[in-house]
This record gives structure tokens, sequence and C-alpha cells, in this order.
């Protein structure tokens, strides 16, 4: 729901691993060391149960309904099996579906994948240009009001979702968009408080003599942001891109809202309703599990490929 | 969506020299660069908290238009037990998460400062925020089932009773909070540990000349000086803890007997399940204000702008 990333100044000083002078290592050289030992051991247990769930995650995902009551605490998968995923993505027909645990309502996750796919690609593309040039605006050019305007773009930021969100639900029922990608899309499209806020700190930082140059060139304003701008914030950029596209791909309140039927349902209001449907005295876990794979994997491989940038850009943008 | 800086203010102070410009230097510039995220922040933004302002002061349905009632809704907000009863749900749903989930993330983060550096391990702990809410919601839903659930097999196994943590209505919240606890421990500690690199080593270099060992150096050194960090990461976590919904909705979906039914949640089944947009309105209305107060107390409370070395 609420993500406080904010981008991380390089920290002024290397991080200080001060050298033991040579003379004094005696003391507490044993305590210490146990110390350390300890404190692995506690780090590795924090790390096998942050990542235990998503094992598990896998290992259901590839079971067996009907073996997984007898083998619920086996390492391996119950019955070694495909089917959840054939199930999740409607390649069995009912009389299969049911008989192998699954809830025979109609699910296709091609089509919920496709439809997270384009609502949050159209969301990131939109939001970071938009705001990137909003930015721009606040961070180099200099007009009356600008630091007014800017704090009263920065205080939608204490607003809570549902506050506004009734009032956007009505808005985009009063335009006929309930059920489709624009009412999905649009209240996200143009800017949000963060993304602005996150590229105005790094075009502060571009040395003013570098656009003047291109300025004294001829060049225009538009054509120094496109031209110079951007391209020298790339990794910035990159990483808003990448957020933008995470928050929109987990959204669940808003989709919930105005995208329920089939054509527009994303993957998060598609695991709810599946959650919804599977009978109550023996759910379709594998399948289940199969669906909440398929929902977290691209954002899982987005982390392993680009998890460095993401990681390096949680701090403070400069308390002092 | 929130952000924790004190560097805005700052930065935009910053630069009052503007040599030989025009009057209105950029002006006309700048409106053009401003159109679609303006666009954006009248359409979807500032209309909205005008307009969701005025619902509340309205019966507003959907199907027919708002009808004017004065303060009907708040006078009726104050009188119903089901609002009580989720404000409560919710107050106690906040203290529980952000308790275990704060001490938790310091440990973490004094743990990664004191180990290791490393990218991979930061990033392990870090993982599980970037997954969806549904997602960790539905995952643990299966762990802590009642029959199959691998929790209840393990509590089994060293002879415990096996516990129905979504049927029981003491233990539906608890577990719903460990379970964003686990999702947003790692996060937290990293926006700890990015607050642990500004503290100065030097400080610590003395406190060791005195003969202060890692214990005393973390209750004196490292708390105190942490502390303005800490103050702005909990007004985040707290107001992001509070607006709590994903997790519920797909598991407990309020029960049973009301005892997950959260403030949030009971703001969507109003507005949505019985279109009561009005009173829902004003609903969401109250708990703006709670949480603009809240932030403001824990601000003044901990004294979150000033440090105490300076």
């Amino acid at each position: 729901m609420s993500t406080t990333i904010v981008p991380a100044t390089p920290p002024a000083t290397p991080p200080a691993e001060v050298p033991r002078p040579a003379g004094a290592p005696e003391k507490g050289s044993r305590r210490p060391r146990w110390g350390t030992v300890l404190g692995w051991a506690t780090m590795i247990v924090i790390l096998l149960i942050t990542l235990f769930p998503f094992y598990w995650m896998l290992r259901t995902a590839f079971s067996t309904n009907s073996e997984l009551a007898a083998q619920a605490a086996n390492l391996a998968p119950a019955g070694f099996t495909l089917d959840a995923f054939r199930r999740v993505f409607g390649l069995t027909t009912l009389e299969e579906s049911l008989a192998q645990g699954g809830a025979g309502g109609r699910i296709n996750f091609w089509l919920y994948l496709r439809n997270s796919v384009i609502m949050s690609t159209a969301i990131t593309l939109g939001q970071v240009f938009f705001s990137a040039m909003a930015a721009y605006a606040f961070a180099r050019l200099r007009w009356p009001g600008r630091n007014a305007v800017f704090a009263v773009f920065l205080s939608a930021l204490m607003v809570p979702g549902i506050f506004t969100a009734i009032p956007n639900f009505v808005l985009i029922k009063e335009l006929g968009l309930l059920n489709t990608f624009p009412g999905l899309v649009l209240p996200t499209f143009f800017m949000t408080p963060f993304a602005i806020f996150f590229l105005r700190q790094f075009f502060l930082g571009i040395p003013h003599e570098i656009e003047e140059a291109a300025m004294i060139d001829g060049a225009s304003r538009g054509r120094t942001f496109l031209r110079i701008i951007l391209p020298m914030s790339a990794a910035p950029i990159t990483t808003l891109a990448v957020l933008t596209y995470i928050q929109a791909w987990n959204e669940y309140f808003w989709p919930l809202l105005v995208g329920q039927s089939d054509g527009v349902r994303v993957l998060t209001v598609a695991l709810g309703i599946f959650r919804s449907q599977t009978p109550q005295g023996s759910p379709d876990w594998a399948g289940l599990m199969a669906a909440t794979l398929v929902a977290a994997l691209p954002i899982v491989l987005l982390f392993v490929v680009l998890g460095r940038r993401i990681v390096n850009s949680i701090g403070f943008s400069g308390i002092k | 969506m929130a952000v924790i800086t004190t560097a805005a203010p700052a930065a935009a102070r910053a630069r009052p020299g503007r040599p030989r410009r025009p009057r209105y230097g950029d002006l006309r510039t700048a409106l053009i660069f401003l159109i679609p995220a303006t666009i954006g922040f009248v359409t979807f933004y500032l209309v909205p908290a005008v307009r969701g302002a005025w619902f509340s002061l309205t019966d507003y349905s959907v199907l027919a238009p708002p009808r004017f009632v004065g303060l009907d809704n708040y006078e009726r907000l104050v009188q119903d037990p089901l609002f009580w009863n989720a404000m409560g749900v919710t107050a106690y749903y906040v203290v529980m998460n952000i308790g275990l989930q704060t001490v938790l993330a310091i440990a973490i983060a004094v743990l990664m400062q004191r180990l290791t550096r490393s990218a991979f391990v930061r990033g392990v702990v870090l993982l599980p925020y970037f997954v969806a809410n549904v997602v960790v919601a539905l995952v643990w839903f299966f762990m802590l089932d009642f029959q199959m659930g691998i929790v209840n097999v393990l509590l089994e196994r060293v002879g415990l009773d096996p516990q129905a943590f979504f049927g029981d209505p003491a233990l539906a919240l608890p577990t719903i909070a460990l379970i964003n606890v686990w999702r947003h421990m790692g996060y937290t500690a990293l926006l700890i540990f990015a607050g642990l690199q500004m503290i100065d080593q030097q400080v610590y270099e003395a406190a060791e000349l005195d003969g202060a060992g890692p214990l005393r150096q973390f209750w004196s050194v490292t708390l105190p000086l942490l502390r303005p960090v800490l103050a702005l990461v909990l007004v985040v976590t707290v107001t992001g803890s509070f607006q709590i919904f994903d997790t519920v909705a797909v598991t407990s979906a309020g029960g049973p007997v009301d005892a997950t039914r959260v403030i949030y949640l009971y703001i969507y089944q109003l507005a949505f399940g019985q279109l009561d947009f009005g009173y829902a309105s004003a609903l969401s209305v109250v708990l703006f204000l709670v949480l603009l107060g809240v932030a403001l107390l824990q601000l003044r409370l901990t004294r979150a702008s000033e440090s105490d070395t300076n």
C-alpha cells in the first residue's frame, strides 16, 4: 500500500571499517568471535524464515492435491505434476479439473497475466515520463511560486488512498470507464507525488553548466530535457520505472474497485476470486499456489536482475 | 504512498540568486512541462479530496444524486458500534504489527551493520516487501491452514495442538499482524540500516575507549542517535499499517465475528457492498484526520527533527 523509497545519496564517507591497530588486538578477541557466530546464526535463521514461504509456494505448486494431505511436511513436491499450472492456465476440461481437486471455475491466468502486463506497462510509461517533466519544471526551471506549487503536489502524500478512491471510483463510473484499461490506469498515469519527488532530487544534482552549454548551442528547453537531462538520469529513471512497475503489478485495491470483469482482471484480483471460489472443505491448494507463483514470479525475476539497484535506492535523501 | 524526507524543504530553499533572468523566469516553459502532471493532480487528487469531503455530508448511493444531510453521517458514526469496533481492531493491529516489526527491524539492521554489507543479504531481506500483499497473504494462508498447513504439522510434531489461526477470533488478528511483520520487517530494517550508516563511527570508538560493551553501546549510543530516523520510519510505517486491507480481504474477510474487520475493510464494505457512499466518505474523512493526528503526535513526542547530539 505505501512505499517509502527515497533516492539515497551516496554515503558521504565510505563505510568506516576501521582496521584495528596492530598493537591492541588482544582485548576481547575471543568474545566478539562468539558474538559473531551467534550473530550469523541469527542472521541465517532470519534469511531462512524469509525464503521458506517462497520455497513452499514453489513446492506446493508442483504437487498433486490428493497427495498433499498425506505428505503435508514433505519438503519435495507431493506427487510431482504440472497439473496445477494446467488448471490455472485453463488448459484442463471441467471434469479433469474437478478430478484433480480444482474448483472448476473458469480461470485463465494467461489472460490475467496479459492484463497485469498491459496495466503495469501503461502506468509505468505515463507516470515516469510525465513525472519527469514535472520534476524538471520543479528542479531546473525558475518561476514564481515554484516551491509553493511543489509543496501542494507533495501534500497529496498525506491523504490515505481510500479517501480519494471513493470519489475517483465515482468519476471513473461517470466517465463510463469501469472495467476498461483506461479506468485502471488513469489515476496513476499522469503523476504520483512520490515519482515527482524522487526524480526532482536527482535533477537538482545535475550541474547547470551542462544545460547552459546546450542552450548556448541553441537547443530549446524541450530539446535539452529530452536530449540531455533524460539520458543523464537514465539510472534513477530506471530505478523509478522498476519501482513503479512493481507497485502497479502488486496493486489490489483500485483494480478490485474498477476492474472486475474478465477482460481487464489483473492477477491480484484474480487471485482473490480464485481463493474465494475454492471449495471450503478441500481447497485447491496446489492450484492456488501455482496461481500465486504466476503472480509473483515476474517480480521475483525482476528483483533478481535489478536487485542491487533496488536495494541501493532504499535509504534517506539527506537526513544530516 | 509515503515518503520519508527531511531534505525537501532545505533543498527547495536553496539557490535564491537568479542571475539576469526576466521577472517570470521560465514560467511559460514550466507551465508546459507541468500540464500532464497538473491534469493528474487536479483530476485524481485535488478534486476527489474536495468531492470526498462533500460526499461525507450527503446521503449518496451512486444510483441517485447526492442529497445534502448536514452532519448526519458524523452523528451516525459516533453511535455506530461497528465503527468503534473497526477503529479498535485497527488500533490493536497497528500496535502489534508496528511493535514487533520495529523491534525486529532494529535487530536485523544492527546485525547487518555488524556482520555484513552484502547486497545479497540485503536483497533477500527485502524480497518479501516487493511481492504483492495478496500473494503473501495466500501463501501464509496455506502455510497456516488448520489441516494441511506446514506450521500446524510442525506444531503437532513437537506435541502441541494445531491452531485455527484464521478461525479463532483471538488468533486471527495477531496472525495477520505477524504475516505483515514478515513482509515488512526487512524493508524497515533497510531504512534503519541506512540511518545507522549516518552515525559517526568516532562516537563508537569513544564509547569503546570508555569501556562500553556492545550492549551498552547499543543503548547509549545507537538508539539515541537513531531516534530522528526511527521517528520518521515510524510515522511512515504506522500510517501504512493503519491502511491494512489486502491481507484481511483475501484471508479472513473481516471474520470471525468481526475480529478482523479493520477500518479500511469496513469503509470498503459500506461503499461497495451497501452503496452507502456518503457514510463511507464520512468514515474516510475521520480516518484521514486520525492519521494526520497520529503523525503529528508522533513527530512531537519523538522530537523527530532534533538529534541528541546537536
